[in-house]
Order: C-alpha cells, then sequence, then structure tokens
C-alpha cells in the first residue's frame, strides 16, 4: 500500500468537530511530534503508571462482588474446609471472589501482585532518578510529588491488605492499632476514632474500603495527572550523549514512536501482572481463615513494602518509659515509637530534603537537563546506596522467622545481627560505593586518555609487543565526556584568612566543609593523559619501549 | 586514528567489548564511519530497510494473529471451565490466565517489533527553554497582580478583610468536628483509656457467678483435673464471649500447666490453681496473640516481633521489643471443679499507651504479679 | 486310653505345658506391670516377647543417652512414662536415635534397622515401664471420618502459630523450629499432639477429646493435599515469597523488556 497522502475522512470529520469546539490542533501542533528520549531506566516509572492504571481496573471489578462489613455469617460457599465457619462478610465475599466468580481469582491475584509491583515500580524509578540527578532544578516539585505518591502508596497497601479480614490481614491490622496506640498523648483518640471504640469493633473494614477505593486513589489520580503533566512540560532528561545538551532534547517523537513504545510497555506490565497471576499464588486467604484477635499464625508477615516496619519493630530492644511513674499517664513505649516513625521519617523526609540540601552544599542554581551519571557524583551515590543498605537490614529483619526457619539459623541470632548491621552496613555500603565510583571515574579517564584496549597485538620495529589502543567511539567518548565536576560554593579564605560571606559561623563553615567535601573534581578526565602507558604495556612488552611511539598509536 | 602509520587490519570480531554504563554502540567503537542512511527525507530520522520491513511486518502479523487465537481462548475457556472446588478454580484460574498472558504477550512483542523493525530511527533535536518565564511577563503579572487586588478593595477595607478571616475559621473547623462520632460510644475523650484498663474477665456470668474458661474452638470449660499434663497449653477464651471479637481482642488467655516445682517467684502462686497459669495472650508490643509455647523452656514467643517471655517466671521479658511482661489472670476453681476467672488482670492487657502509666508499680504495691 | 490321656502321654506335651506355663505366668508378670496403668493392647493379647525383645533394643540403641534402666541421663530425657505413643511418633519420623547434637532433633530418614516391628517392640518396653499415651488405632486418626471445618477452626487456635496456617513450619526460638507437617502420617500428628515431643506442648485427650484432634487431622492432610489453585503455592509461606517474586522475577522481567524496548540495534557496517 502506499503512503496516506491526505487525513482519511473518518478521522478529519471528527477531528473537524472537536477542533471547532476545543481548538486543539495548536496543543497538538506542538505536543504530537514532543521527543522522548530513549533510555531503558526512564521506562521504570511506567511500570508503576501501569500498574496503576491495571489496579483501577481490576479493583473496580472486585467491587462489583466485595463486601465491606464485618458481620458475623456462617460460611456458606463451595470452599469445603471452610464451610459452616463464622465469618465476616468481608471475608466470606472475598472468598466467593476467589472460589465462586468465573475469573475473580484471577482478577484477585492480578491485583495484589500489580499492587506490589506498583510500589516497587515506584522505588525503582525514584532510585533511578535519585541516582541520575534528575531530581534538580527546574524537577523538585516533581520529585516532592513522587514521595508524596510513594507515601499514598503505602497507605493504599496497607488498607487494601486489610480488607479481606483474614486472619494474616487481621494481624496486620492489630499491629497497625498497636502503632497507633502507642503515640504519645493522642494514640487512644486516633485509634478510639478509626475503630469506632475499641479494637477492632465493627466499622474498620468498612472505613478503610471508602479510603482505598475513594479517598486515596483520588488524591492518587490526580498526583500522578500532576506528576505526568510536570514532566510533559518540563521535558524530560536526558543521559548524556553526543549532541545532547541541557538546552535539548534528543530522541524520538510522541507519534508515533514514542506512543508505540509506552503502548508496548503497558502491555508488557499487563502481561507480566497476568502472568504472576496465572502460576504464583499470591495471598491465599482461604488458607489463612477468618480473623479473630485470639489467634495468629507463625510467618505472619505484611506484603513487602511494610517488611521494614517489621523489621524495625522486630530490631528493637525493650524500652518504655513512664515519665510521671503510676499516674495515668506519660507512659511511652519507645519500643514501637522509635521504630515506627524513625526509619520511616528517616527516609522520607531524607528523600524530600535531598535535593534541597545538596543545592544548599552546592550553590548550584542551574537547570539541569542531562542526567549525571551515577559515578559522576560519588557522594550522592554513596549516601543512595547507604540509604538502601539502610532500607536493606531493615527489610531483611521483616523477613529473619522465614529466614530462620528455612536456613536454620537461630531466631536470636538474627536479631543481634540486624543491631549490628544496621549501623554498619550502611557505613560500609558508603565506603565501598565511594571506592567503586572512583574506580569507574578511572577508568572513564583511562577510556578517554588511552583510549579502549582493542585486543590485537601488535610487534614494534625494535622488538617490542604492544596492545593497540583505539579511541573510542564518539557516541562513547561524548557519553563520558558529559561529566562534569560537581559544583562546590566558593569556599576558599581571602588573603587575610577570613572565609567568605555566609560561610563564617559554625553553620557556615560547616556548609563550605561539606561543599568542598561533596563538590569539586575528584577524577578529573584529561588528566593522566599520557601518563601510565609504559604501566599498561609492561605486561606485554619485551623491552622498554619509548612512550612517543605508544602515543603514535594510540591517538 | 589521525596517525596510524602502523596500517593495523581491525577484524569485525577483535571489537572491544561494551563498556558498561554507556551507550549500546550504535557504530563501532572503533571509529568506523557510521553507516549513511539511504533515503532520510528528514535529518534524524532514519528509515528502515524496505526488504526487512517485509520481513518484520509477517512477524508482526503472527504475534497480532496469536493474540487474537489466544483472545478466543480466553472467551472460550470462560464459558466451558467452571469454579467452586480448589481443583475447579485451579484449572479455570491457569485456562484464563494463560491465555489473556498469551494474548496481551504477543501483542506487545508484534507492536514492539513494529516499532523497532518498522517505524524509522529516530534521532529528532528538539529545543529546550528554561523554565523561567521571560523577565516582561513576569513584571505584566506582578501589575496585574497589584492591580486587582486594589481594585478589590482587601487592601484598603480593614473591615472586610478581618471579617473575611473571621468567617473562614469556624468553616475550616466543621470537617474536624464532624468527625467526631466517628467514635460509637460518644464518650468524654479523656476517658477512652480508661475502657482498655478492663476486660470482661472482671464481669460475673447471668447467674452472678465468675466466669468460666472455656477452649477456645469448642467452648467447653476446663475441669482443672483433665487439664493434667504438664508442658500442656491450652487457648482460653471467657465463657460467654466466644465470638465476640473486641472482648477478645483483650480477654484471650493461655493457660499452662506446670510441674508445681517449675514454677519461679515471678509467677503470683495465689493466682494459679495445681500447677496451672493463666497469661494474657495479647503481646504487651503491638498486640498480637503470643502464643508460641515451647515446653521445655517454658518460653512463650510472638511471632510477630518475637517478643519472648519466661512462662514459668510471671511472663517476664527475656527477648525482643516487648516491654512489659504478659498479665498474668488470677484464677481458681469452682464448686464443679472447673477453672474460673477470680476477678479481672490488675493491670492493663496488650500494647501500651500514653495514660496507661506504670501499672505494673501500682498493682505490685497491692501484691500482684512480680 | 480316653483320646485326653493319648495327647498327654505324647512326647510332645512336656514342651507344650510348658510353654503353656510360661506363657502364662508371662501374662501374670505382664498383668502386674500394667496393674494401675491403661491396658497395653500389645500385652493384653500376650505380646511378651515385644517387650523382652524391645529391652534387648533399647539396650543396643538407647541406652548409651537415656540410661540402663530409661531414667534419663543429662544428655537425654526418662522415658518413664513417656507412652508407646512418644516412642512411635520420635522413631518412624526418624528423630530418634538422634544424630549430631543441635538445638533440635530434624525429621530424618530411618536408619536401617529401624522399622515397624523394631518400633513396636521398643514401644512396648518403654510403655512397660510406667504406661503413657498409647499408638492410637486407624480408626482414631482416620481423616475421613473428620469434621475438617471444625478441625481447621481448632488448629487455627492451637497449632498455627507455630506451623503456620499451612502446616509449613516456623521458627523458635534459639535455633529451634516447628517443623512443616507436610510429610507427617495422621498416627504422627495424633501422637504429636499427646506427647508433646521436645519443645512442642502437649495437649491431652481430657481437654482436646480424640474426636477433635482426628478434626484437626482432617483439615490438615485436606488442606495438604489441595491443589493450590492460584498457580505455584511459593511455599505457602505468605508475603515474603510473594515479594521475592515479585522483584525476582516482575521488576526484572519488565527490567528486560524495557531494555529491548529501547536498545539500538547493532547496525552491520
Amino acid at each position: 500500500m502506499s503512503d496516506l497522502k491526505a487525513v482519511p475522512k473518518a478521522i478529519a470529520g471528527p477531528s473537524n468537530f472537536l477542533d471547532e469546539r476545543l481548538g486543539g490542533a495548536n496543543a497538538l501542533k506542538r505536543n504530537l511530534r514532543k521527543i522522548f528520549p530513549d533510555h531503558w531506566s526512564f521506562l521504570l516509572g511506567e511500570i508503576a503508571l501501569y500498574s496503576f492504571v491495571i489496579l483501577l481496573l481490576t479493583g473496580t471489578f472486585l467491587t462489583l462482588w466485595f463486601k465491606p462489613s464485618m458481620m458475623e455469617i456462617a460460611y456458606d460457599g463451595s470452599y469445603a474446609p471452610l464451610k459452616g465457619v463464622m465469618m465476616s462478610e468481608a471475608y466470606a465475599s472475598s472468598l466467593e471472589i476467589s472460589f465462586d466468580v468465573r475469573g475473580g481469582l484471577l482478577i484477585r491475584q492480578m491485583h495484589h501482585w500489580a499492587a506490589l509491583l506498583f510500589v516497587a515500580g515506584m522505588m525503582v524509578h525514584m532510585l533511578r532518578v535519585f541516582f541520575t540527578g534528575a531530581y534538580r532544578k527546574p524537577r523538585e516539585i516533581n520529585w516532592i510529588i513522587g514521595i508524596l505518591l510513594l507515601t499514598l502508596a503505602l497507605a493504599e497497601g496497607l488498607t487494601g491488605y486489610s480488607l479481606p479480614d483474614d486472619l494474616l490481614s487481621g494481624a496486620g491490622l492489630r499491629i497497625t492499632e498497636g502503632v497507633a496506640i502507642s503515640l504519645p498523648i493522642v494514640g487512644t483518640y486516633i485509634t478510639f476514632f478509626l475503630f469506632g471504640g475499641e479494637y477492632p469493633g465493627e466499622d474498620v473494614i468498612s472505613r478503610f474500603y471508602s479510603l482505598h477505593i475513594l479517598l486515596i486513589p483520588g488524591i492518587l489520580l490526580a498526583l500522578v495527572t500532576a506528576h505526568m503533566v510536570l514532566m510533559w512540560v518540563q521535558k524530560h532528561t536526558q543521559m548524556p550523549g553526543k549532541g545532547r545538551t541541557n538546552k535539548n532534547v534528543v530522541g524520538a517523537p510522541f507519534y508515533p514512536a514514542f506512543m508505540a513504545k509506552a503502548g508496548a510497555y503497558f502491555l508488557f506490565t499487563l502481561a507480566v501482572v497476568a502472568g504472576l497471576a496465572t502460576f504464583a499464588q499470591i495471598n491465599p486467604i482461604w488458607l489463612f481463615g477468618p480473623y479473630t484477635p485470639a489467634d495468629i499464625s507463625a510467618g505472619s508477615q505484611p506484603d513487602w513494602y511494610m517488611g521494614f516496619l517489621e523489621g524495625s519493630l522486630r530490631l528493637m530492644p525493650p524500652w518504655e518509659i513512664n515519665l510521671f511513674g503510676t499516674a495515668q499517664a506519660g507512659t511511652l513505649p519507645l519500643s514501637v515509637i522509635i521504630p515506627a516513625l524513625l526509619p520511616l521519617g528517616i527516609i522520607m523526609t531524607g528523600l524530600a530534603l535531598y535535593p534541597f540540601l545538596e543545592r544548599w552544599v552546592t550553590g548550584d542554581n542551574r537547570e539541569h537537563h542531562v542526567a549525571d551519571r551515577p559515578r559522576n557524583n560519588p557522594h550522592r551515590t554513596s549516601i543512595g546506596m547507604s540509604a538502601i543498605t539502610f532500607y536493606g537490614v531493615l527489610w531483611l529483619l521483616g523477613a529473619n522467622d522465614e529466614i530462620a526457619a528455612n536456613f536454620h539459623i537461630s531466631l536470636n541470632w538474627t536479631t543481634y545481627a540486624g543491631r549490628v548491621l544496621i549501623f554498619v552496613a550502611p557505613a560500609l555500603a558508603y565506603l565501598i560505593t565511594y571506592r567503586v565510583c572512583l574506580g569507574l571515574q578511572r577508568s572513564d579517564q583511562a577510556i578517554i586518555s588511552h583510549g579502549v584496549e582493542s585486543g590485537v597485538i601488535k610487534r614494534l620495529p625494535h622488538g617490542e609487543f604492544i596492545e593497540v589502543h583505539t579511541p573510542p567511539s564518539e557516541d562513547i567518548e561524548a557519553h563520558m565526556r558529559g561529566k562534569e565536576a560537581v559544583p562546590m560554593l566558593p569556599v576558599a579564605e581571602d588573603p587575610s584568612g577570613i572565609p567568605p560571606k555566609g560561610m563564617r559561623g559554625p553553620v557556615g563553615k560547616l556548609r563550605g566543609r561539606m561543599s568542598k567535601a561533596y563538590g569539586g573534581e575528584k577524577i578529573p578526565l584529561d588528566d593522566g593523559h599520557g601518563h601510565g602507558h609504559e604501566e599498561e604495556h609492561a605486561a606485554i612488552g619485551t623491552g622498554s619501549g619509548s612512550g612517543d611511539d605508544d602515543r603514535s598509536i594510540t591517538h | 586514528m589521525t596517525d596510524n602509520e602502523h596500517e593495523i587490519e581491525q577484524p569485525d570480531e577483535r571489537k572491544p567489548k561494551r563498556v558498561i554504563g554507556t551507550p549500546a554502540p550504535g557504530t563501532s567503537m572503533l571509529g568506523a564511519a557510521e553507516p549513511e542512511a539511504a533515503d532520510q527525507d528528514v535529518p534524524g530520522v532514519t528509515l528502515q530497510d524496505e526488504a526487512k520491513a517485509r520481513k518484520a511486518e509477517k512477524i508482526v502479523a503472527l504475534c497480532f494473529a496469536i493474540t487474537f487465537l489466544a483472545g478466543i481462548a480466553f472467551i472460550i475457556s470462560y464459558v466451558y471451565f467452571q469454579v467452586g472446588s480448589p481443583d475447579a478454580t485451579g484449572t479455570s484460574n491457569l485456562a484464563l490466565g494463560s491465555s489473556l498472558t498469551v494474548a496481551i504477550l504477543a501483542l506487545a512483542i508484534g507492536i514492539v517489533v513494529w516499532t523497532r523493525q518498522i517505524m524509522p530511527k529516530y534521532a529528532l533535536v528538539q529545543e529546550r527553554h528554561t523554565m523561567t518565564s521571560d523577565e516582561e511577563d513576569r513584571e505584566v503579572v506582578a501589575d496585574t497582580f497589584l492591580r486587582g487586588a486594589n481594585e478589590s478593595g482587601f487592601v484598603k477595607r480593614k473591615l472586610l478583610r478581618r471579617t473575611l478571616l473571621l468567617a473562614a475559621a469556624p468553616l475550616g473547623l466543621i470537617p474536624v468536628v464532624l468527625l467526631r462520632d466517628l467514635d460509637n460510644n460518644k464518650m468524654p475523650g479523656a476517658d477512652f483509656h480508661k475502657e482498655l484498663r478492663h476486660t470482661v474477665w472482671g464481669q460475673k456470668n447471668k447467674e452472678g457467678k465468675p466466669l468460666r474458661l472455656v477452649v477456645e474452638g469448642t467452648g467447653q470449660p476446663i475441669r482443672a483435673a483433665d487439664f493434667n499434663s504438664p508442658g500442656g497449653i491450652l487457648s482460653v477464651v471467657p465463657e460467654g464471649y466466644e465470638h465476640d471479637l473486641t472482648a477478645l481482642a483483650k480477654a484471650t488467655l493461655i493457660l499452662i500447666k506446670f510441674r508445681p516445682e517449675e514454677i519461679k517467684d515471678g509467677t503470683n502462686r495465689n493466682w494459679t490453681h495445681d500447677g496451672i497459669v493463666a497469661y494474657s495472650k495479647i503481646c504487651t508490643h503491638v498486640g498480637c496473640p503470643a502464643a508460641l509455647y515451647e515446653q521445655n523452656t517454658h518460653h512463650i514467643l510472638c511471632p510477630c516481633h518475637q517478643s519472648t517471655f519466661d512462662a514459668a517466671d510471671g511472663a517476664k521479658v527475656i527477648f525482643g521489643p516487648a516491654a512489659r511482661p504478659l498479665p498474668q489472670l488470677p484464677i481458681t476453681v469452682d464448686a464443679e471443679g472447673y477453672l474460673v476467672a477470680q476477678g479481672d488482670f490488675k493491670v492493663p492487657v496488650g500494647p501500651s499507651y500514653w495514660e496507661r502509666g506504670d501499672a505494673e508499680a501500682e498493682a505490685g504495691m497491692k501484691g500482684g504479679q512480680a | 486310653m480316653t483320646r485326653i490321656t493319648a495327647w498327654r502321654r505324647h512326647p510332645l506335651a512336656r514342651y507344650a505345658v510348658l510353654i503353656l506355663a510360661l506363657a502364662l505366668v508371662g501374662m501374670v508378670y505382664a498383668a502386674f506391670v500394667q496393674a494401675g496403668k491403661p491396658a497395653d493392647a500389645a500385652l493384653a493379647a500376650g505380646k511378651v516377647d515385644d517387650v523382652a525383645a524391645g529391652r534387648s533394643l533399647f539396650e543396643k540403641h538407647c541406652m548409651s543417652c537415656h540410661g540402663t534402666n530409661a531414667q534419663g541421663t543429662t544428655t537425654a530425657p526418662t522415658l518413664i512414662g513417656v507412652g508407646a505413643a512418644a516412642v512411635d511418633f520420635q522413631m518412624s519420623t526418624g528423630r530418634m536415635p538422634a544424630g549430631a547434637p543441635g538445638p533440635q532433633a530434624p525429621r530424618k530418614p530411618l536408619p536401617e534397622w529401624v522399622n515397624e516391628e523394631k518400633i513396636r517392640q521398643i514401644s512396648a518396653y518403654v510403655q512397660s515401664l510406667g504406661g503413657g499415651p498409647q499408638v492410637p488405632g486407624h480408626e482414631q486418626v482416620d481423616p475421613k471420618l473428620g469434621d475438617a471445618a471444625k478441625g481447621g477452626e481448632l488448629f487455627r487456635a492451637n497449632c498455627i502459630q507455630c506451623h503456620n496456617w499451612a502446616g509449613a513450619g516456623g521458627a523458635l526460638t534459639q535455633g529451634k523450629y516447628a517443623p512443616n507437617l507436610n510429610e507427617s502420617t495422621p498416627t504422627q500428628i495424633y501422637e504429636a499432639m499427646v506427647t508433646g515431643p521436645q519443645a512442642m506442648p502437649v495437649f491431652n485427650d481430657t481437654t482436646i477429646t480424640p474426636e477433635e484432634k482426628r478434626s484437626m487431622i482432617a483439615y490438615i492432610t485436606q488442606v495438604r493435599e489441595q491443589r493450590d489453585p492460584g498457580g505455584f503455592g511459593l511455599g505457602r509461606i505468605g508475603p515474603v515469597t510473594e515479594g521475592l517474586v515479585a522483584w525476582v522475577v516482575g521488576i526484572a522481567a519488565l527490567c528486560l523488556a524495557a531494555i529491548w524496548i529501547t536498545a539500538k540495534k547493532r547496525q552491520k557496517s
């Protein structure tokens, strides 16, 4: 078939109708060929976006049968081992979806798998943005929106996890209550209002239900929209490379290429969710039984994204303070408050403030549209890895009973190890990452100044063997040369030894010192030019070759 | 590359490996010239080779055909496979899920092949502009703002401004006030915490007698003489409250049978009967039922956060984050030999809260659990 | 001569009488030993041999830890009063004779010399020492006769805190653990409940009746044999393996897809 020469009538008619009323052509003119840079890691956020779409669709399906009621009834469905057992309507209707609605189990499992991927997708996307410095000006607002989205996703997950009212979800709810009631002064008020009286009461499922299907998803949807609009307006960052600058964006147009790619990626996400729901059983509520606050199962765990909170609760030594002795006030259960609030607070606040702290330390107020390679800002990367390790230790400890049971390690020792690792491991991660970053920078430097080892051994006229180095391709070189020094404040003291303005008080001095450590070029790319040839070639060389000869080959 | 006087041959297979972290080499790293795109109309748009595109079209068509067939298979599976037992539901889930997965996956693969092999390759460039607006625009906006503020009279008319703020204050409170009845009891807020100090064990049954301990799950009362195997444990609930979850959330017990010589001083022996001790099952950390009992070490372990209590020694904490022992319930037997509660717990059960205070010390003064 | 007299004078008669007398003595002895204790089916049927054979097996395989008269030593508990059920449980699951020392004796393949008969003999010997719970009969543990739904409620109230909702097991303190119930036979489950092996507490028949125990067995066996309708069960241990799969399979697969979608095709030059 030949190419189209004119817009077909079927499309021209309706679009004409719309344009006469909405005037969309102007916006489309500018946006249809909007350029999107290509890099695989730029798609990670879409995992979360598409999981969210899947969650909305499957969730709507589930609401058609789910009954958010805690009324006690005797089960009369298909699942034989629970016949006649007293349970809440919420649990009975979840069983109905699983066993008495065709495709119900599939959709329920898809909903749960999509929820796990939703949060996981957000996290990998956030890590990509963090490590490439894509949160920098002008994208700080979008970064904050992202943090809000992550927080809301955790709340959405927690409320959803509780809805089926099975024994496992009830354990999670009980822990939520135990944490809420431990808060100083407001604790009892919060729990009594949340549960409509004493735990568990008869209201919490329906209250969580309206939060889970209406309020939180509504806010999520609004924030997701804002997140997308800002991304669209500010244009995506790009990795450094040939012809890519802070003033342009290089890539494929939205229509048709990026549109198709994004559509395909949505389908991939859906396929992975459907595949998992087909072949991997998730949340088998019929095995758990109905909730009662009197029972608990071994291995009661939250979904993975709450695991770090579970771990921090497990790690804590038994501290509790009664400020006023036997008086009926002033009890501070530190063994609940600290682990429930501190890690979450450190991680979330740290994330939210990082762009601003970095700007304060580096004094960098420029716009950035070219992403950093993680190695090129070693302190940022180390801080990130350190935070990942902190989170990872807590997360691992959240599963310490399963680790102990399945690998036959003493449960108590996993806790003791965790109490040490939570302090030691992040520090180690920092040091190791920093060294690795510098090492990678050096290898970049070597490639820029010596070229790439070609694997070709050459014998020189005077008998020396050398390996021929060839210069890197333009693409690679441009990618590496996209590096720029981490900005630094003007910290140098003037001749009379007085530091510059704004760096005189204790805070100012600290700022200056941090800036000096954080900023600057650690391994300049062009440094070492012409050095080190001898060492490199010595391994193959037979005699002491002259550096000039080498240079003539490699450059 | 400039003055390569040695004329080194570079066979293709000698290309160096890709450097991790760098873009996939579109061109050889050895600096070979980029192939010229033949039919390049627009810079940055490289059209695909037509022969290859035709081949790709067939692959794409195959993928889409698979999607069509798998979609039909889904509908047939829906009609054919019924659900009910785990077996039937499992088969249905497998049939529906795999046909759906195949359909979606084939469609995804088809589209990717389409974009990669049929659509042109793009390296288009678009200009960026700083997000900051022009200085002129900013001034205009500032002027407009000032003008509007003045025109509205909001700045000049103090009374208007202040009454508007006054009017807004209660309106902002209304949503909060409306939430007051979330608490069904509507008791004074300062009394909330008093509810937590009591359990149903302090109440009497219909005949005015102390509540019997009954076995969870069967509802049978327990004759002390029947619970006679040392190392035995039972999950116990109060008579008449077997299905009252709110009561159970505080009143559930674990009942443990010891050899009398095993009981240590931490346990209040006056509250035991013939080596039978009753502790609250609700963990003092965050309220999970702490019920993993090891009869050889007398440890009670909470499966949620691994607080460990020594059941022989007043359930004192020996490991984990719980700060207080599990409260002991005073028990005895009635005339017929059944276990009954002597009364309520002497300290609040379950997780700590602000208004709790050091109830153990207070109870200790009155001869409670050590 | 009457027929009886002829029998009496038969050359083998004296041996027959001797055997009868010995058997009688044995039975009287057994009855004496058993006085005041629950009747032992095996002993009542006159299987005195089992006790004696059990004693010699005990001397060979158990005495070094449990003491010459099963009174217990510093390394192993007394077996007086633990009953045949305890011996049958420990030996049929391979836990006894114990192997390497550890926090707890694990389930393991039976040693070659152990078979049903040998277990019965040692059980009979230990039962003869001080009574205790008996090995349950077939009907007593037949899952078909139990009410699984009722048993499920008791299972959740009494068992899952250690053994997990599907009997997948879990961790206890200091390296001890509650084993999974996948391989346990109905008899072993029953025996474990009445004897309380190792760290496990006792659930005696007077508080949880034999019928209730049979219902629990019905629930355990029914649930463990039933298909996982949602796909692979992932060990039936809940969110830990689910989270692992979400990352290792889900996110990894989607990363690969992203790499494929955005990969630049290597140009043939």
